[in-house]
Parts: C-alpha cells; structure tokens; sequence
C-alpha cells in the first residue's frame, strides 16, 4: 500500500441501496494523488454511483469517503474540491462557451491578504477579479484546443467540441479530482480513440487525479493507471492494465478484458493442469484435484502443423482481421480461436501449443448454487420464494414420509419439517433453462453469459434477486426472459438445525 | 381535383362558421347603429364612448389589475410547484401530477362553489384578496402544466453540473433551471393572464359585490336590459385584438425556439 499522505481519497466499507437494492456493496479503495484509475464494468455494475458518491451527488448508506484524511461522505458536492466531466455533457444551453467555462469561477471565493488604510493586514475572501477569470478562461479552452468558439453558442457545437467545453468547465476550477462518467460515449469510433489520448496527455500536464468510469473495456486500457473492475456492486479485481490482462482473477474478468478462450481444468499434479484432453506444465498453484477456470488469449496459442504442437484439432473457421486472421479450431467438442497472421487453409487437421506463461490458472467463481431455503406445508423447498418438488427424506437419514406428509423413521418418531430452515445445493450442471415461461418452476432474466470452450455459463436472475448459475450447451442470449427447472432429484438439501427440533409430538 | 376542391372548401366553411361572428362584431364596432345589419356609416364614435363611459373604465382596470396580480402570484407559485413537484421522487410525482390535473378537467362551478363555501364557512368577507385567490387557484395547474415539459426536456444533469460547479442549490435554480424553463413560465404567465381576464364564474362567486370587472359588468348589463349596449361592440373588438397580440407572441416565441435546434 502507499505511504499515507500519498493517499488522495479513499473509499471504506461504502454500500448504496436504492430503494432495498444493493448497488454498491462494501466498496473499498485508495486512490493516489495524480492516479488515472478507471471504473470498469458493465451498465449496472454500480461504477457510476461509485462516481456519483464520489461527487457528492449521492451519499453512501454506509461507510465513509475521506478526501487527503478528511471525511467528506456528507459534504455536499458545492463545498468539494472535485469537478466532473458528465455523459451527456450537461453544458448549460443559455449561455455561451465563455460564459459555462467561467461559470465556477463567478462563484468561487478565493483567500486574499489586504492592506487598509492604517496599514492593517488583513486577511479577506474575495471573488476573482475580471481579468484573473478572463485569464483562466482563456488558459482552460487553450488546453481543450478552443480558444477562438469563445462566443459562440452551445448549440452551435458539434459533440466533440461540446465534450472539450465540458472538459474546460471542469479542470478551469483546479479540482483536486476530476471525475469522468462515460465522456466519450457519445462519440463516433475515430473522435473517441483521438480523444482518449488527448485526455490522456491532459492527465499527464495537469498532474491532478482523475477518476474514470466506463464499460468500454479497451478505452480503460488504454488511459489508466489502475483499473478497478466491477460487477454487480462488488469490486472483481484491482490491478493496472497489464496485470488485469494477464492475471485476470476469475472468468468474468478474462470474459470482460479482451478476447479469450476459458476452459474448465483440473490440477492433476504439481503445476501440472488437465484440460482440452490434455495435460499442460503451467506456472500457478493450486491444490492437486480442485478443480479449476483456465484462461488462454487467442494471441498466446500458436498454431502448427498436424501432430507438431501439444493437441491436434480441426481448423473450423478463419476471419481477416487486418492485422491478423482469427482461426477457430475445435479440439474435440471444444472451441478454441486462435490468433494467427499466417493465411492458412481451413478445414484440415493442425495443432496447437502453449506456453506453461500463458496458461492462466483461475479459482472457480461457482462451484455450486447454494441457497437459504425452507420447506413448505407441502414439503417443497421454497427457493427465491417459489416452491421446488423435492425429496425431503434426504434431511432425516433412514425416515420415510408417511400418509399425512410427516417423516417417520424406524422407531416410529414423527417430524413436521413445515416452515423447517434448510441449505439448498444444485450442482451447475443440474438446473435446466427453458424458453417457455410456464414450464419451469421460477423466471429470471439471463444477466450474464461466458463460454467455456464446450459449454456456456448462464446466470439468470430472479425478482427477487437470486442468482441461478447453470451450464448448458446451448446458446442464449443476454436479457432473455426464461424460466428455471430443477429436477426433484438433485436439490441436495440440509436442515440447518438439528432434527429433533423437529420432533412431532 | 374535386376531392381536393371539396376538402379546402370543407375547411373554409368551417373556419368561417367559427371567425363570421367576431369579423361581423369587429366590422360593426366602427358604426354607431343600435341595431347589427343596420350599417349606418363609419364611424369612431363607440370608441370614445367607450373611453368616456367611467364604469366600463372602472371594470377594464380592475380586469386587468386581477389578471396581472394574480397571473404574477401563479406564476411564481407555479413554477415552484412545478419545480418541487419534478424532483420529488417517482412515486410522489405521479401522484402530485394527477392532483394538478383535477382543477384543469373540474368544472369550473364545481370549484367556484366550493371556494364560497369555504369562505364563508371561515367568516372571510368577499373583498379583492378572496377574488386573488380565486383566480390564483384557477391558473395554478396551467402554469405548472406548461413547465413541466421544460423541466422534462432540460438535460437532468444541468442542475447537478452547477452544484458540482460551486453553486450553492438556491444559486444552482435561480443561474441553471430557471433560464432553462423561462420560455415555459412565460407562456405560463401569459395562460393564466388569458385565463384570468376572460374568467366570469369564479370571478363571479368571489369577488365583492362592487367590484366589477369587464365580465360581470357584461353579464350585469345583458341580463337587466336583454340588448347588447353598442360600445360593447368596441370593448370586445379590443378584447379580441389584446388576445390575438398575445397569442401571436406565445407562437413567435416558440418558433425561434425550434429554428434555434
């Protein structure tokens, strides 16, 4: 960690709900002074509200936000030294470029020392003079490069040169921070990649702090420092460029950053890994057996003929990328895509090979679904507040259920389970998806899809906020609407309390 | 050809149906014959009879005296209703919105009856102030209706920018939202002086019984001798004129606006 007065804002323990829901869960960060660090992740992730804490423009449900030692969680945002740059600019329509550029200025108060007429020094707050405006007006749009639009109308502009006032309206305050929330969304491709070097270079001139939220996975690599990825609320992993690319810690990461191949694999030795049918010598730890998320980038595989390289496969597809060709080769049921400048023939035998560097060795983010359940007067589990048949003689080893729905076991002793609190486990690979929204148990909406070579890794959401994580073969898309089905037999379920407590009498 | 013949020949029948009326008013303001048909050469003379008669004088001022104060205080009140009402939250909006549209629909009886009752439950006497509240109350949900499609449209982030910006939030509403709604207060402001002048049954169950304004006086006059007094002639052709200036400046106001995007 840094040394303590390196330290520009840091961010403890903050969580944000919103009407219940939790957007920001126990964010923890520090930010050094002069840091480019970028808030990535996919729309709704919660990295815009981070901002917007930041700002002042929401406060936190808990935790605290320190700006160089002091708590400033509760300020609001006119008294903080922090200037931000919106999506949609948000430039004031009824004045001129001048006029919204020198906007903060009008209203600051600065420290000035004076001398009466006695000859008393005396120290005062005044507004800044004309000229000391005019000058930094004049500094702030040479910097954006739009110095002679002075006068000219917002709604004169194009987008880019709106996105430069907005800019000049902020960093003409000499925030200590500036905060960005998407800039260059609104952008065309070229007018983007210009401006994200641009801001770079301005970072770099000015020396202060900048804080930058986007989704676009590329920009954030490009400009930052520091990269904080989220999802869902939650921070997946801190790190700079470099280390999020080549150590991304779970699949969501590699999925998010880049293109990527992601197997599922087994340790099965000392740096020794299975998948793809084969065993590779890689570099990470893991504990023989467990089983494990395996990461390879498609630049990292080298393609060579038949029987040369470690696994042999079939050269399926092949795209022109301009700097490169994009093969996909499938080794067994599993795809792998492979970056190649080579023009080769497709639809022959080939093989590939990796380096033990570049296999990258993940923990599994899922294992299994587990779920705070009960049991009803039915005996169905109620997950996510929707009944599932199950087997209950599974929580009370040896009893079997009699006529009236009690468990009984072999000394006669009935159990009412009704209400009773249980552990719910559904293996991955166990829960089945359904377009029709009748024929499962429970509907959710599909937030997130990773291929794994053979197979795709789905999450739906329920209503009420409960995650199915399921593999299936099949392809579906994100926001699709479908229901859940787990079959009867593989709800592994455990009473949270002991058994007796259940004891009929 | 006859289709297209036909249809414009629909419209202006229509057009004339419904403007007839005021041109024949307007075309006999300028003679002084008692009867309307009966044209008995040009003339002016309605006119200065109009400026001389002192009660239609009296009316006239008071007219307009309620019209601009009341206007003024709807306004003001309006716009801060709008305001507050745009950034409550989702829920309390919706049902603020809905209460604002009730006086709109209501019938105007139905309020105005309402308000007397309510006046002379409390013990108030029918003076000015009761009329003021009258007309306020009348105008209210038309200001707020013509700004909160300013307010809808004004990039929601401006009002934040400003704060982020330095400005205190009493700063942020009088530099940033306000300028950005002034074309919508404006038109609210003209609505609610229309709506005022021309309003006879509110004004009619709350104001004193002394205090005339164009309307009463009108209806005073109409009901006790049945025939239109000439110079009234006059009186609604100024009338007609003052609306239609107004209504050409709300329009002109709202083109330069879309040529400007």
């Amino acid at each position: 960690m840094a040394k303590k007065d390196d330290i520009i804002i840091s961010i403890q323990n903050v969580s944000k709900e919103f009407d219940d829901v939790l957007v920001v869960d126990d964010f923890n960060l520090y930010i050094k002074k002069g840091e480019f660090v970028t808030f990535l992740g996919p729309s709704g992730c919660g990295k815009t509200t981070t901002l917007r804490m930041i700002a002042g423009f929401e406060m936190p449900t808990s935790g605290k936000i320190l700006l160089n030692g002091e708590d400033i969680t509760n300020l609001p945002p006119y008294k903080r030294p922090v200037n931000t740059v919106f999506q949609r600019y948000a430039l004031f329509p009824h004045l001129d470029v001048y006029e919204n550029v020198a906007f903060g200025l009008k209203l600051k108060k600065i420290k000035a020392t004076v001398t009466d007429k006695k000859g008393n020094v005396k120290e005062i707050e005044r507004k800044l003079t004309r000229e000391e405006i005019d000058e930094k007006v004049r500094k702030a749009l040479r910097i954006v490069d739009l110095e002679e639009l002075e006068w000219r109308d917002i709604s004169t502009l194009s987008g880019g040169q709106q996105q430069r006032i907005a800019i000049a309206r902020a960093i003409v305050n000499e925030p200590e921070i500036l905060l960005l929330d998407e800039p260059l969304g609104a952008l065309d491709l070229k007018m983007r990649k210009e401006m994200q070097l641009e801001l770079k270079e301005m970072h770099r001139k000015l020396g202060i702090t900048f804080i930058y939220v986007t989704h676009d996975q590329e920009e954030a690599l490009t400009m930052s420092d520091t990269i904080v990825i989220m999802k869902d609320g939650m921070i997946q992993q801190i790190g700079t460029p470099e280390d999020i690319y080549n150590e991304p810690e779970n699949a969501f990461v590699a999925d998010f950053i880049g293109e990527s191949n992601i197997y599922e694999g087994t340790m099965v030795g000392d740096k020794k890994i299975r998948f793809l049918n084969h065993v590779f010598d890689c570099v990470d730890e893991f504990p023989i057996h467990e089983k494990v998320d395996v990461v390879l980038r498609p630049e990292d595989i080298k393609l060579a003929p038949v029987n040369q390289g470690m696994v042999n496969g079939k050269l399926t597809s092949k795209v022109f990328k301009g700097v490169h060709y994009e093969y996909v080769m499938m080794v067994g049921r599993s795809e792998v895509v492979i970056q190649d400048t080579r023009n080769l023939d497709i639809n022959c035998e080939a093989s590939i090979s990796v380096v033990p560097f570049d296999i990258h060795i993940m923990k599994k983010e899922f294992v299994s679904n587990m779920y705070d359940a009960y049991i009803d007067k039915n005996n169905k589990v109620v997950i996510s507040e929707e009944p599932f048949e199950c087997d209950v003689t599974q929580l009370i080893p040896g009893t079997v259920l009699d006529e009236d729905g009690y468990l009984v076991d072999k000394d006669g002793k009935r159990y009412d389970l009704t209400d009773a609190d249980v552990k719910v486990e559904v293996g991955l690979k166990d829960i089945e998806i359904a377009d029709d929204e009748e024929e499962g148990n429970i509907t959710g909406e599909i937030v997130s899809i990773i291929y794994k070579g053979d197979h795709y890794q789905v999450i739906v959401r329920t209503e009420e906020d409960e995650d199915f994580v399921v593999d299936t073969e099949y392809t579906w898309n994100e926001l699709d609407r479908v229901s859940v089905k787990i079959a009867k037999e593989k709800i592994k379920m455990t009473l949270k309390q002991e058994a007796k407590n259940y004891v009929k009498d | 050809m006859v289709k297209k013949i036909f249809a414009k020949s629909y419209v202006a029948l229509i057009l004339c149906l419904m403007y007839a009326p005021i041109f024949v008013l307007i075309a006999f303001s300028f003679t002084t014959s008692t009867l309307i048909g009966d044209w008995s050469g040009f003339s002016l003379e309605l006119y200065t009879s109009l400026f001389k008669n002192k009660e239609i004088m009296e009316a006239l001022k008071n007219t307009v005296l309620i019209a601009l104060s009341s206007a003024v205080v709807s306004t003001i009140l309006g716009t801060l209703g709008a305001i507050g009402i745009f950034y409550c939250k989702k829920k309390v909006r919706r049902t603020f919105e809905f209460i604002g549209q009730i006086p709109i629909l209501n019938p105007e009886i139905v309020t105005a009856l309402s308000l007397t009752i309510l006046f002379v439950f409390l013990g108030i006497k029918f003076n000015f102030i009761t009329l003021m509240i009258g007309h306020i109350i009348l105008t209210i949900p038309f200001v707020v209706l013509s700004i909160t499609p300013k307010l809808k449209q004004m990039d929601s982030n401006v009002y934040e920018a400003a704060l982020d910006l330095g400005a205190k939030p009493s700063t942020a509403l009088r530099k940033v939202v306000i300028p950005e709604i002034i074309p919508g207060i404006l038109s609210g402001f003209i609505l609610a002086v229309t709506l005022s002048l021309d309003d006879y049954i509110i004004t009619a169950f709350t104001r004193n019984n002394s205090f005339q304004t164009i309307s009463t006086y009108v209806y005073g006059v109409t009901a006790k001798k049945g025939a239109l007094p000439p110079t009234l002639r006059a009186l609604t052709t100024i009338i007609f004129i003052v609306t239609l200036v107004l209504l050409i400046l709300l329009n002109l106001k709202g083109k330069k606006k879309e040529v400007r995007r």
